[in-house]
């Protein structure tokens, strides 16, 4: 974890212009749901995580799995951009025959380490990979993000049940707390209260920071790999739709059609997002 | 007379939990990846002595159907070789969607055992009585499905699949099974076994109602009509050419399971024999019927799931 906090700025801002490039090409898509989780898809992969893009089935590798399937786009970009494979391929998301479904396949992309998009699975499953590598006494770490609309699903609970229970320290949760799933606000649907509480009540080493700074994901991600005993939480304060102002005021932001307004303001967010990068490469 | 076939019907003197549980010991013992995975069924399914003897190789996920899918998946991500057990209803019905996603659709490598499957539920009743699984299972492509029918075939099957890769499903009675096979006898995938050869009819069984078939035959030959009796212990692939054969040879077929008719062995043999060589059959198994608290003798007379029904079934067809 030797990054500087600047470099994954930048990739956060390359992220965040690719998703829109990606989801504007296609012209529809999950853009709340992928910009919100930007900032960590930087951090994890800008940071963190132990890859190899040119082995991607690397023994060694820490393991990163999107449970919030629906994320897919945003997490395409960062594959992408770590060299995992060409840029141009985000162009295909979902096209007849593309290797990027809307939802990620592991038989489909190179870097994506477990299918989901049946939400409340990819955690069982990052839980399953982390106990593997506890079992087997590997340094190996796993990394998951999982919808606050999410959990709503009643297997998450056993999964962090499960984790807290085999003590699976390797193991850190990202709760992207955007406040809002399809049909509404979380608190309307199913009043998640408290995830903070609810995480530490679990057995989790809990952490609450807000989901667009690079420096307090860091930092929580570091603060948790002290942990010897307990999994990690990170509960990450987001909007959805976060990083284009336009977006994350726009009330039904989960599943986007762009209509004139909405493109607009997307291609607003595309070229500001270009002229910041052009100035950081300048400057 | 094939030589294999049980001439007297004795019960095994080893339960099929027993011969699940020390083959997978066995094999859990030979390969450190091997991890038996539980729903709080260890105790039912004897597998206490791996928790005991390896208990690396043991984890019981608590009363966690769906989570256990996952964390099979995650297993094998890694290149552990995970074993499923709980009952065939949890194993199937409960957690189906994460059996599909998980371990089918992400073409994961799991090994399940599904055991008490139907009236073999007994006490627990209709909660607890599958009549689906084998269904459900078939319809995930490419997953393998074999009903054992006892327990040397089950000791082979799960020898066999965990040198395989993919989502096997075996199904299987937790108590002891009537005694069809002889040590050493040998299973392949997509292949049924001929226990009778006979020209009149053909019975094809599954798992308890191989024995039921049998005794069915036994019957029928006293009563001067001839049957083949084959055990279609692989219901996925099945064989298609030894269904389409002895369509031929005997022109009427009877098949019987401990399932419901639809989705099951009869629908699979039906599929076949409607695509390949359609000839008169009769379906013995669960008609829009829930499960039910008995004895298995018992349910199997509720349910028409005996030697006499399958007698009757032929009869019926001959009598056309």
């Amino acid at each position: 974890m030797s990054h500087a906090i600047s470099e994954i700025e930048q990739l956060r801002d390359e992220i965040r212009l690719k998703t829109l490039k990606e989801l504007y090409h296609l012209g529809f898509g999950h853009y709340g749901g992928s910009l919100s989780i930007v900032e960590t898809l930087a951090v994890l992969y800008g940071g963190v995580m132990k890859i190899d893009p040119a082995n991607p089935r690397w023994e060694d590798r820490d393991y990163f799995i999107l449970s919030k399937g629906h994320g897919g786009p945003a997490y395409y970009a960062a594959l992408a951009l770590k060299g995992f494979f060409p840029e141009e391929v985000l162009y295909t998301l979902n096209q007849n025959g593309t290797s990027l479904p809307s939802h990620p396949d592991r038989n489909l992309t190179p870097g994506v380490d477990m299918t989901t998009g049946s939400l409340g699975q990819g955690i069982s499953a990052a839980v399953g990979v982390a106990l593997s590598h506890k079992l087997s006494g590997n340094s190996n770490r796993t990394y998951c993000i999982v919808g606050d609309g999410e959990l709503n699903e009643g297997q998450c609970w056993e999964a962090f049940q499960f984790a807290a229970h085999h003590k699976l320290n390797h193991l850190s949760v990202f709760v992207d707390d955007n406040k809002k799933q399809l049909d509404g606000l979380t608190k309307d649907i199913i009043d998640p209260i408290d995830f903070a509480e609810k995480f530490k009540a679990f057995g989790f080493y809990t952490l609450k920071v807000d989901g667009s700074s690079i420096q307090e994901i860091y930092d929580a991600i570091k603060l948790g790999k002290t942990q010897n005993e307990k999994p990690v939480a990170i509960i990450l304060d987001t909007i959805k739709g976060q990083g284009v102002p336009y977006l994350e005021t726009k009330a039904a932001n989960h599943h986007i059609r762009p209509n004139a307004e909405d493109e607009a303001a997307i291609l607003e967010a595309i070229a500001e997002l270009e002229r910041r990068m052009e100035r950081t490469v300048t400057g | 007379m094939i030589e294999s076939a049980a001439a007297s019907y004795e019960v095994e003197n080893v339960e099929m939990r027993q011969a699940y549980a020390s083959t997978l010991l066995e094999l859990a013992k030979q390969n450190p990846n091997i991890i038996a995975l539980e729903a709080d069924l260890m105790s039912s399914i004897s597998t206490n002595k791996i928790q005991e003897q390896i208990p690396n190789q043991l984890i019981n996920c608590g009363i966690m159907e769906a989570n256990m899918m996952g964390i099979a998946a995650g297993l094998a991500l890694t290149g552990k070789i995970p074993f499923l057990h709980t009952f065939a209803q949890f194993a199937t019905r409960r957690a189906f969607d994460q059996l599909f996603v998980s371990g089918g659709y992400a073409r994961l490598n799991l090994k399940i055992l599904g055991s008490d499957s139907g009236v073999t539920a007994e006490h627990n009743g209709g909660t607890h009585m599958a009549f689906e699984d084998l269904g459900l299972l078939r319809l995930i492509p490419n997953a393998v499905v074999y009903e054992a029918s006892d327990s040397t075939m089950l000791s082979y099957l799960l020898r066999k699949v965990s040198g395989e890769y993919g989502v096997h499903y075996i199904r299987t009675m937790r108590k002891a099974a009537v005694r069809i096979y002889n040590f050493g006898e040998t299973f392949e995938e997509g292949k049924g076994k001929l226990l009778r050869e006979g020209g009149d009819a053909t019975i094809i069984a599954s798992g308890i109602m191989v024995a039921e078939a049998l005794k069915a035959a036994d019957i029928l030959h006293d009563n001067g009509v001839q049957a083949t009796v084959i055990d279609m212990y692989s219901i996925k692939p099945i064989d298609k050419e030894l269904i389409i054969k002895y369509a031929k040879k005997t022109g009427a077929i009877v098949t019987a399971e401990n399932h419901n008719v639809i989705g099951g062995l009869g629908s699979a043999v039906a599929e076949v024999l409607s695509e390949h060589c359609p000839v008169p059959l009769r379906r013995i198994g669960v008609k829009e019927q829930f499960g039910q608290v008995g004895k298995t003798e018992y349910l199997k007379e509720v349910y028409n799931l005996t030697a006499k029904n399958i007698v009757e079934s032929v009869r019926e067809l001959k009598s056309q």
